[in-house]
């Protein structure tokens, strides 16, 4: 058996349990001081006057910034703006001027001895505000305005329009026309976000937790007008990011502007409450859905409307209506997106950015729609069965949905599932059963590898990549060792150093279709070089070939990027996802009792680890369907439950039973090693089945996520 | 989960009255708790308020000299003794990431100060592997992959020994339940509970 497909334990496993792994502010350089911020308390208007002076008298307090006093620095624009960060507008220039764009904004940066004397420094630093303009402080979707250009470019445009939609939605004898919320969303990756950051003379390290090293190097290097080989950016594990990592955010930039002035290391590490304002979030959104069918329930026409939400100063769009164009065959369609600016941080891409939340709507929307036809939502599903990506015109790579229905609803059950609603009961709890498709759109990127062998025998392979959880260190390990034919023992893969082969971001599951084939060609081009000096010794020997030749290694770069093919065709990861659920019949609480997912996410390469990414996103999704609320006071402008209590997240009590299978696929186009990504997919649908497990088991529709007991009970 | 939050068990320096005499300190007098700037202020340094102390972490002395009285436990380990397997996650007690065991039980490293804790046995997930060898629960950890990003899991770890040690662990529900007041964003929980069901199997 290959290793490749194997189910082993994570390589950096040990690391992890014993404390060794060194997350990005866990780097002390010598000398080190901490930082700390004072926030804006206002949402929109200007700084009337900053008063310092008491932090700068603060104990241990060695530094205070303020636009009054910091650097002005070039910020210089790129060629092209890269895929993580928004399509339009200008990011966010910190300490620039009095200009105060959302709450939360850091208005002052105070450095100390200590970590404690930098944050009650940055206590003392009075702020009095003149707030003019009037703040934008309510997500109303009749304020909004369609997307840009600059997002039609990005396929995130305002319409997209195949036929006549409106027209067969008005001569269609089956109809829905509903409206689904969700509430904003934060990652919360349990590290909070942090930088160390030290200069030698003009060159910059920074330790600094990010998903995306290279460009994180580029854009601090862009924002301090430096060559980008001035810059170094580490950062060899990640406690999680889920999308909070991929832009360079702006207390990089801080801890970077503090170390020059400082002339020392400086710390800058984000208190949980700052992750709300500093780091993005998955932005509000309402979706109006309206479906026309016939009485056998095909489609005659999909229309969904989304209303998404983003900032003044930037135009964050996302692909939302990815699944009302992608995921169910009809001819006539239609989709219109429009973003409503407000006074918050930019949002930004989190776990399954767009799809996710597009999901939401639309597959509670197709349940909706079973009701009304008296069918069963994995039938009108199979009835609906798009054998062609109906919007981009163009045949799928590979797709095994049908599978994914038949395999999950056997492993789940769902044969025995009542047609009716609110038609099973156990002692005090309503039980109900509900399903979803599950879509996400696969990528890849181009990428570079080295591998040495050594003479001890080993072989060192580095890639500018990173791992936030998906297991990158173990299944690359893998991908290593099958095309090297060495023992796992022998392979140590690195990555998370910008001065590494360079790699794009660690995000919308790309890693594992990017990176293994340039490892692949990598230990290729390193055989190849072998083979010249080994005289046909096998490959498992080279530490004596290297010995007899008089050689310290022999290395290899290489580089593979995707052909044609996501051109050609549509590539997509599938699942469908099922979920049984307890209510409460008085009390109305809810427990997600036990899901199963089945996935075609082509071939897996660990599944040990994509077992765990897949149940890791049905916690998420249940924290989406169930808890998951940033509660905005629209006449403050601030978020009022800002810590990690307040943001109602998953804990071990929530979780139950939860199971993923993987249809055994292989992806014939994307990649050579047959994958389509897991972690994004591993989101998708679970949301939307529970709350159509919800209405099952009570009869009640709630459309605005999280379907708390208080909006069950009065549903 | 620190149910007994570790505040109120030393006698001779609480929190509060370190904040008190901090104030005071401070040269600036004022009535506790009347705005959020104002506690903000009385939780602040003291100035040259240092002091030097002693801890015993993983049965092995650590002098620290000249640090400010109202330094946390937690802030000890990881910013003074680069002991940093104990992860800071809140802050405010309130996700576990920082768990480490005082005198046997399992303690949120943020929410006590180091110089409560002088004289007494600290254990952190440092001190958890004996002689090289992982834990039987760190080995579980690795084998039922009870965990993705590893941010959360020395607290997980810590915790999770507690949860045994405790009796906590008769069932797939008990392991749930003590086993809440640590977070895990990567959603890790269903494996974290096999881990600490096969070492409490192992232990009984």
């Amino acid at each position: 058996m290959s290793v490749i497909g194997s189910p082993v334990s994570r390589v950096d496993g040990p690391a992890k349990v014993n404390g060794e792994a060194h997350y990005a502010g866990e780097f002390a350089p010598k000398d080190l001081l901490y930082a700390a911020t004072a926030d804006s308390t206002c949402p929109a208007g200007t700084i009337v006057t900053l008063d310092t002076r008491d932090a700068a008298r603060a104990p241990g307090v060695l530094l205070v910034l303020t636009h009054l006093n910091a650097d002005r620095l070039p910020y210089q624009e790129p060629a092209e703006r890269v895929a993580v960060d928004p399509v339009a507008g200008a990011q966010l220039r910190v300490l620039d001027g009095p200009a105060i764009l959302f709450s939360g904004q850091p208005i002052a940066l105070v450095v100390a001895r200590t970590q404690a004397q930098a944050e009650y420094g940055a206590s003392l630093v009075p702020a009095p505000y003149d707030a003019d303009p009037p703040a934008k402080l309510r997500f109303d979707p009749a304020l909004a305005q369609p997307t840009s250009e600059a997002a039609a470019k990005k396929k995130r445009g305002p319409e997209t329009r195949k036929g006549d939609a409106e027209g067969a939605f008005a001569r269609a004898p089956v109809t829905l026309d509903e409206r689904y919320r969700l509430s904003r969303e934060q990652h919360h990756p349990m590290e909070p976000h942090a930088t160390v950051a030290e200069w030698t003379g003009d060159r910059l390290t920074l330790w600094s937790k990010t998903q995306w090293v290279g460009n994180e190097r580029d854009e601090i290097a862009r924002r301090f007008g430096l060559p980008p080989a001035n810059v170094r950016v580490i950062n060899p594990y990640v406690g999680g990011a889920f999308g909070s990592s991929l832009r360079t955010w702006p207390h990089v930039t801080l801890a970077a502007m503090a170390a020059r002035r400082a002339r020392r290391p400086v710390r800058l590490e984000l208190t949980r409450r700052q992750l709300f304002t500093f780091v993005g979030h998955r932005g509000q959104s309402e979706q109006h859905v309206r479906l026309g069918a016939d009485p056998n329930g095909r489609l005659l026409a999909t229309i969904c409307e989304a209303t998404g939400q983003t900032s003044t100063y930037e135009e964050f769009a996302e692909p939302l209506l990815g699944p009302a164009g992608a995921t169910y065959a009809c001819d006539d369609r239609l989709t219109r997106y429009k973003l409503v600016p407000m006074n918050v941080n930019t949002p930004c891409p989190m776990r399954g950015p767009g799809w996710a939340t597009g999901l939401v709507a639309q597959e509670m929307a197709m349940d909706e729609l079973a009701e009304r036809l008296g069918m069963d939502p994995i039938e009108l599903r199979l009835r609906n069965y798009a054998e062609r990506d109906p919007m981009k015109d163009l045949p799928w790579s590979s797709k095994a949905l049908r599978e994914c229905y038949a395999q999950g609803a056997e492993r789940f059950g769902w044969s025995k599932r009542p047609l009716k609603p609110r038609a099973r009961r156990d002692g005090r709890d309503l039980v109900g059963l509900g399903m979803a498709t599950a879509i996400y759109d696969s990528g890849r990127y181009p990428t570079s590898a080295s591998v040495a062998l050594l003479p001890d025998g080993t072989a060192l392979v580095r890639c500018a990549t990173a791992d936030m959880g998906p297991g990158t260190y173990t299944s690359m390990t893998q991908v290593a060792a099958d095309a090297l034919g060495l023992p796992l023992a022998r392979v140590r893969f690195e990555l998370g150093d910008s001065t590494f082969p360079p790699a794009k971001e660690h995000g919308g599951s790309t890693t594992m279709a990017s990176v293994g084939p340039a490892i692949q060609e990598a230990c290729g081009a390193v055989k190849a070089k072998l083979a010249g000096v080994a005289d046909g010794a096998p490959i498992t020997d080279f530490a004596a070939v290297l010995r007899r030749a008089g050689l310290d290694r022999i290395e290899a770069e290489a580089s593979a990027k995707p052909d044609d093919a996501m051109k050609t065709h549509s590539i997509n990861g599938f699942g469908a996802v099922f979920a049984e659920v307890r209510v409460d019949v008085d009390l109305c609480t809810i427990r997600a009792t036990r899901i199963v997912g089945a996935y075609d996410a082509g071939r897996i390469v660990n599944p040990k680890l994509a077992h765990s990414q897949c149940i890791g996103g049905m916690v998420q999704g249940i924290g989406m369907a169930l808890f998951e609320d940033v509660e905005w006071d629209e006449h403050l402008g601030r978020v009022s439950n800002g810590t990690i209590a307040e943001y109602i997240v998953p804990v071990n009590a929530d979780i139950h039973d939860l199971d993923a299978i993987f249809v055994d696929t292989r992806e014939p186009l994307l990649n050579p090693l047959g994958v389509k990504g897991v972690a994004e997919l591993g989101l998708c649908g679970v949301a939307p089945a529970i709350a159509n497990a919800v209405w099952h088991a009570t009869g009640k529709r709630v459309r605005n996520l999280p379907i708390t007991p208080d909006r069950l009970l009065t549903a | 989960m620190t149910r007994d939050g570790g505040e109120a068990a030393d006698p001779d320096w609480s929190r509060r009255e370190i904040m008190i005499t901090a104030a005071a300190a401070g040269g600036s007098v004022m009535s506790m708790g009347t705005t959020a700037a104002a506690a903000a202020k009385i939780a602040g340094p003291a100035g040259d308020r240092t002091i030097d102390l002693v801890l015993t972490i993983n049965w092995t002395e650590h002098r620290l000299t000249g640090i400010e009285a109202h330094t946390t436990l937690l802030d000890a380990l990881r910013d003074h003794l680069h002991l940093t397997g104990t992860k800071k996650g809140c802050g405010l007690g309130q996700c576990g990431a920082c768990t480490v065991h005082v005198d046997g039980r399992r303690v949120n490293s943020c929410l006590t100060l180091a110089v409560m804790q002088q004289g007494k046995a600290i254990t952190t997930i440092e001190g958890l592997a004996v002689q090289e060898a992982l834990h039987p629960l760190q080995a579980a950890f690795v084998e039922h992959d009870g965990f993705q990003c590893g941010y959360c899991t020395p607290g997980q770890i810590m915790s999770g020994v507690a949860c045994i040690a405790e009796g906590h662990a008769g069932s797939d529900d008990e392991i749930r339940e003590w086993m809440s007041g640590n977070l895990c964003r990567c959603g890790a929980y269903s494996n974290i509970v096999a881990s600490i069901r096969q070492a409490a199997a192992g232990k009984a």
